[in-house]
């Protein structure tokens, strides 16, 4: 019997999708937050950390209103690109983003934050934009809180289950991502099947924290202030 | 020329600034905590009075009653700051040129290499800041402002972080450079010895409140 490599590459697929989005909305907000104040500032901090401590299966009934038939984002949706995320991979990617989107934003946001705004205002003297100051100081210099939120990010996309499963369905070879046939597997008693999925998933996971704790580490050896002096 | 009045409150008192500087060295000697940085900082466009002018010769670049308020990097300041603030994450050659603007550059493309010879640097063009002293980076701070082409220069505590024989030699090198730029320098610090060595004019400042020490 042949092994159905289908559910890794819908894996795959969902946690690109996934992390380009929150990436693109992540580092921008989280550099939003971190330099500025404004009022109700306190209200949408939480409602970014929100997905982190709500279960899954909150965020998928909150997804599946949201973006359902007769839900406001849905309606929109088909409305005006003909196309439904419930119940399709674009769900899948939906959900994932959502809940590693904390990952993102806040790894991210407590790294801008620890950068010296000193430096950004010297940049300022310098005749810099705000935007070039951004990508020339505050991105390199927090770049290790946002590579270790890419990489997070990317392995909760990649083990999302719960949303994933209401939201996306358990549709083979469509919406069936490595979780999701895991659990089926074992539903099924195909313990096969199910092995090979948490061999791959548990090595993938530990390499990525096995590698992130070294990265880490390095890091902050890199910033010894000895270092390199002759 | 750089003619400033305004006033900046801060938490237990306000900032009196009144001040004006021709082709010099202005010196604003007092304890930390005095308001001194925040003069600074207000010329620099970091933080905005509430009231008063700011004018960079013939420029208003703030006043509260004509709600004008450049941003710093339209201001033409060159701003050493007290820790010199390099970007650790670029080399010394990086650092000065980061305030060049594209076109400069391509017009120019020597300037960069002649400051660093000028200022005594070159040797350390491709290190990072932590690889060099304290005297060093001070050079590489003043180069970075300098090569801007700033109208005036602001300088908050230079020399304090160095050691006394490498400080006065920079004392003397300051005035040097200043005499060689002739555009307005306002130095801060809260030794007065080192006011007495480097300014022309030299005003104390005590709990925001501006004494003049020495006129020009």
């Amino acid at each position: 019997m042949g092994f159905d490599y289908t559910p890794i590459i819908l894996s795959l697929k969902v946690a690109v999708v996934a992390v380009a989005i929150v990436v693109l909305t992540g580092i921008p907000l989280a550099g939003l937050m971190a330099r500025r104040n404004f009022p109700g500032k306190d209200v949408l901090e939480s409602v970014f950390t929100l997905p982190l401590v709500l279960p899954p299966s909150v965020v998928g009934f909150i997804l599946l209103w949201l973006f359902g038939k007769n839900g406001p984002l849905g309606q929109f949706l088909a409305h005006y690109f003909h196309i439904s995320v419930v119940f399709h991979l674009a769900g899948a990617v939906i959900a994932a983003a959502v809940v590693s989107f904390p990952l993102m934003y806040q790894s991210a946001k407590a790294s801008i934050e620890s950068v010296d705004r000193t430096l950004e205002n010297a940049a300022r003297t310098l005749g810099a934009s705000e935007l070039r100051i951004f990508f020339s100081v505050t991105l390199p210099l927090s770049w290790s809180g946002i590579v270790s939120g890419f990489i997070l990010s990317f392995a909760r996309s990649l083990g999302e289950f719960g949303a994933t499963l209401m939201v996306a369905g358990n549709i083979p070879g469509r919406t069936q991502t490595m979780p999701i046939a895991i659990f089926m597997a074992n539903e099924s008693g195909d313990f096969r099947t199910g092995f090979i999925l948490v061999l791959i998933m548990t090595i993938f996971s530990f390499l990525v924290v096995f590698w992130l704790n070294r990265w880490s580490k390095k890091q902050q050896r890199g910033l010894m202030p000895d270092e390199g002096i002759e | 020329m750089l003619k400033a009045d305004f006033l900046v409150p801060l938490r237990h008192f306000d900032v009196e600034a009144d001040i004006e500087v021709s082709n010099e060295i202005l010196v604003l000697v007092g304890p930390s905590g005095s308001g001194k940085t925040t003069i600074l900082r207000c010329l620099a466009g970091l933080k905005k009075p509430s009231r008063g002018t700011i004018r960079i010769n013939n420029r208003i670049v703030y006043s509260g009653q004509d709600r004008i308020n450049l941003p710093s990097r339209e201001r033409k300041v060159g701003y050493v700051f007290q820790e010199y603030a390099l970007f650790p994450h670029m080399t010394v050659k990086k650092n000065v040129m980061y305030g060049l603007s594209r076109e400069t550059r391509k017009s120019k493309p020597h300037m960069v290499e002649e400051f660093l010879d000028m200022m005594g640097i070159h040797h350390l063009h491709d290190r990072y800041p932590r690889q060099i002293s304290g005297g060093e980076k001070q050079r590489v701070a003043l180069a970075r402002a300098l090569v801007t082409e700033p109208e005036i220069m602001l300088l908050d505590e230079p020399l304090s972080a160095l050691d006394q024989e490498i400080r006065s030699e920079l004392q003397q090198e300051l005035k040097k450079i200043q005499r060689q730029w002739k555009i307005p320098f306002v130095l801060v610090t809260h030794d007065m010895n080192e006011a007495e060595i480097l300014g022309d004019q030299i005003i104390k400042i005590n709990q925001g409140k501006l004494t003049v020490l020495k006129q020009p």
